[in-house]
């Protein structure tokens, strides 16, 4: 039987596999070298100098966003969770409607470099733009242990014979050694050359779970309403994984899981507008309607990938079924492995390393990229003494501290489901972010204390809530902490986004300034016409 | 000797005659860059035509978001609430795999509608500028 030859490791093929690995690996370092010797200065370093196309753009967001999460994330959790699964699916892709109304072209017209510029347009930049680099680089991490966690699942599934913790060391060195020296206009090529990769190898591998159904949709949904299950107990049933409620059901959770699914919604649909590697993309582009031009073409390729996730999530769950795959972050590849052989598994791996490699570069640089433009020189230097030279020399460096973190926080973490951690990341960032941009960008009278205030409140709140909740504290011997729950959701963005958005404004009404009011005018000016928006670099 | 205002630019040394102090009410070619940015976001946000783009901004962008926010929540809602409604068959599915199927043709109409409409602004904001005074910053 195909699903009994899958739980073995890959051993014949794994040399086929490592060989196709090292090409890609060998193939994107020569993009980096190639784009390094092209571009120079800070505006190419940071903005890839401008001058990406809306469609290229489109493709590099869809890359940044179709992460890890999204492709081993979303099909392990369908493939053991069912629908529910597929929540995440559909929450990616609406949240790009909060981007494209709301954020994208104000951003891209009266912003720089980082999402703090267009907080500190108006306000008082030092505290602001110290606020919005720890959330930056609060919410990179997170996303960051993620991708780590997936790439690590990776590689030990390939080389069966080295360590997590050398494979995620191995991993995380090769990336920031990729974004160190190829800066952002390499990481939006990765990003274009992996974001093709990856929708030609899921739909490819959604074709192959259709031909295993004799491409009948019938009887996929059929096989889907039947997926045999091993309880605890050790006997087996059969469950309908078409039906809601495995995870986020009323009974499985105390009552608390149609809660904790309308929290997770939250996050998702509200953090995409905040995640800083998303929001820096915008600046790559000439002016607005090319930012929301790429902002249409991202959706139109997320949105045929996430209902693709339909076909190699429950295919995962149909064609191997749950008890055979050993990894839950591992469905896809293992699903790939069972219906096209090692060369297949090879090539959807390698897709998968890409995907994780091309997000880790572009986390890094946003976090970098934030902590030397905000941090560096407007808040230690004023904004005056430092040479970009210097700014781009900082940015490396955090580049590598960042980098170092996650590695750490990733093997500590390594048996969450990714699309679970990457689901934390957007309620951090959701709660710290969104309510700081949104209210910059709309509201007259807001100020510097809001925004520091808001900025504050919505970060440790769900930093908070997540150290609190069941994915950290339980009884049994999986669980960081020792201890019963204190917070009974495990998403926390129901409490945490209204806190960080109520903390902005009661802090607001509390104080007043009028210089931040004064500016406002020139801020809606710039951002609904684009006046005076920074333009694209000469060849 | 008295001290500049605080809007003249004119050195403290030299005659205070020889130069015409430099500042936001003189000639457009003695102006430094950041003053024409200035005279220009206020000469816009004094025009009528900005006023009426950012109300037709807002007439769109409010209900657009109020729209998507609530139909994508009644998702959430209704599988967590009602699952035994949810459950009804649609065709090969069931309900609740067709509404969350529904959301994906959901954003990309809405999407499709913002890039029309949005064109337009497009429109309205290159005229605005265009009939900023020649030599103003753009």
């Amino acid at each position: 039987m195909i699903a009994a030859a899958v739980t073995a490791t890959p051993g014949g093929g794994s040399t086929v596999t490592l060989l196709m690995f090292l090409g890609f690996v060998a193939a994107t370092l020569v993009i980096t070298w190639w784009s390094a010797r092209k571009s120079s200065g800070a505006s190419a370093y940071f903005a890839a100098g401008r001058r990406i196309t809306g469609w290229q753009n489109g493709l590099a967001v869809a890359g940044d966003y179709m992460s890890a999460a999204s492709f081993l994330g979303i099909a392990g959790m369908i493939a053991f969770k069912g629908y529910d699964g597929f929540m995440y699916s559909v929450g990616f892709l609406v949240a790009y409607l909060t981007v494209l109304i709301v954020v994208a072209e104000p951003l891209r017209n009266a912003g720089k470099y980082t999402m703090a510029d267009i907080l500190a347009y108006r306000l008082n930049a030092r505290p602001v733009r110290a606020m919005a680099s720890l959330s930056t680089l609060t919410v990179s991490i997170f996303y960051m242990i993620a991708q780590m966690v997936g790439a690590g699942a990776l590689v030990k599934l390939l080389l069966p014979g080295v360590p997590y913790e050398v494979a995620v060391c191995g991993v995380g060195a090769l990336m920031i050694i990729y974004v160190v020296f190829g800066g952002m206009l390499a990481t939006t090529w990765v990003q274009i050359i992996k974001a093709v990769l990856l929708m030609s190898g899921s739909l490819f591998l959604s074709v192959l779970v259709m031909k295993h159904f004799d491409y009948s949709f019938v009887k996929f949904f059929e096989a889907i309403g039947n997926v045999p299950i091993k309880l605890p107990d050790g006997t087996s049933v059969t469950r309908d994984f078409m039906q809601p409620g495995l995870v986020y059901g009323a009974e499985v959770t105390n009552g608390w899981g149609p809660i904790d699914l309308i929290s997770l919604g939250m996050a998702l649909v509200f953090g995409t507008a905040g995640l800083p590697h998303i929001l820096i993309r915008f600046y790559t582009v000439p002016d607005a309607p090319t930012a929301r031009a790429s902002v249409v073409w991202a959706m139109i390729l997320i949105g045929l990938f996430y209902i693709m996730t339909t076909f190699f999530g429950f295919g995962a769950a149909t064609i191997l079924t749950p008890e055979n795959i050993s990894v839950e972050n591992m469905s896809a590849p293992l699903l790939a492995m069972a219906l096209g052989g090692d060369a297949f598994f090879a090539f959807i791996s390698a897709v998968a390393f890409a995907t994780i490699l091309a997000v880790v570069a572009g986390l890094t640089i946003s976090a970098s990229t934030s902590f030397a433009h905000d941090f560096y020189s407007n808040v230690i230097h004023h904004g005056k003494a430092t040479s970009q030279e210097s700014e781009v020399k900082v940015a490396r460096i955090t580049a590598f501290v960042v980098g170092g973190i996650s590695i750490i926080l990733a093997i500590k973490l390594q048996t969450l489901n990714v699309a679970f951690l990457v689901g934390l990341a957007f309620a951090v960032a959701a709660s710290a972010n969104l309510p700081a941009i949104v209210l910059s960008i709309y509201w007259k009278r807001f100020n510097t204390a809001g925004a520091v205030t808001g900025l504050a409140v919505g970060l440790l709140s769900s930093i908070i809530l997540i150290v609190i909740s069941p994915s950290v504290m339980g009884l049994d011997a999986k669980s960081l902490i020792h201890a019963e729950p204190l917070f009974p959701l495990k998403n926390p963005g129901i409490v945490s986004i209204p806190l960080g958005f109520i903390a902005a404004i009661v802090a607001t009404l509390c104080t007043r300034e009028p210089e931040a009011e004064a500016k406002f005018a020139e801020l809606s000016v710039r951002a609904n016409t684009g006046l005076g928006a920074e333009k694209a670099t000469e060849h | 000797m008295s001290f500049p205002q605080p809007q003249d630019y004119t050195p403290i040394v030299g005659s205070q005659t020889d130069i015409a102090p430099l500042g936001p009410e003189h000639p457009r070619h003695e102006q430094t860059a950041q003053q024409l940015h200035d005279a220009s976001c206020d000469r816009i946000a004094a025009m009528p035509e900005f006023h009426q783009l950012l109300q037709r901004k807002a007439k769109f962008i409010v209900p657009a978001c109020i729209f998507f926010t609530v139909y994508y929540f009644l998702l959430p809602v209704m599988v967590g609430f009602f699952p035994e409604l949810m459950k009804t068959r649609v065709g090969p599915v069931n309900a609740a795999y067709a509404f969350a199927l529904s959301q994906f043709f959901m954003a990309w109409i809405l999407a499709a509608i913002y890039t029309r409409v949005a064109a337009g602004w497009d429109r309205d904001s290159a005229n605005i500028l265009a009939s900023l005074p020649k030599g103003e910053s753009k």
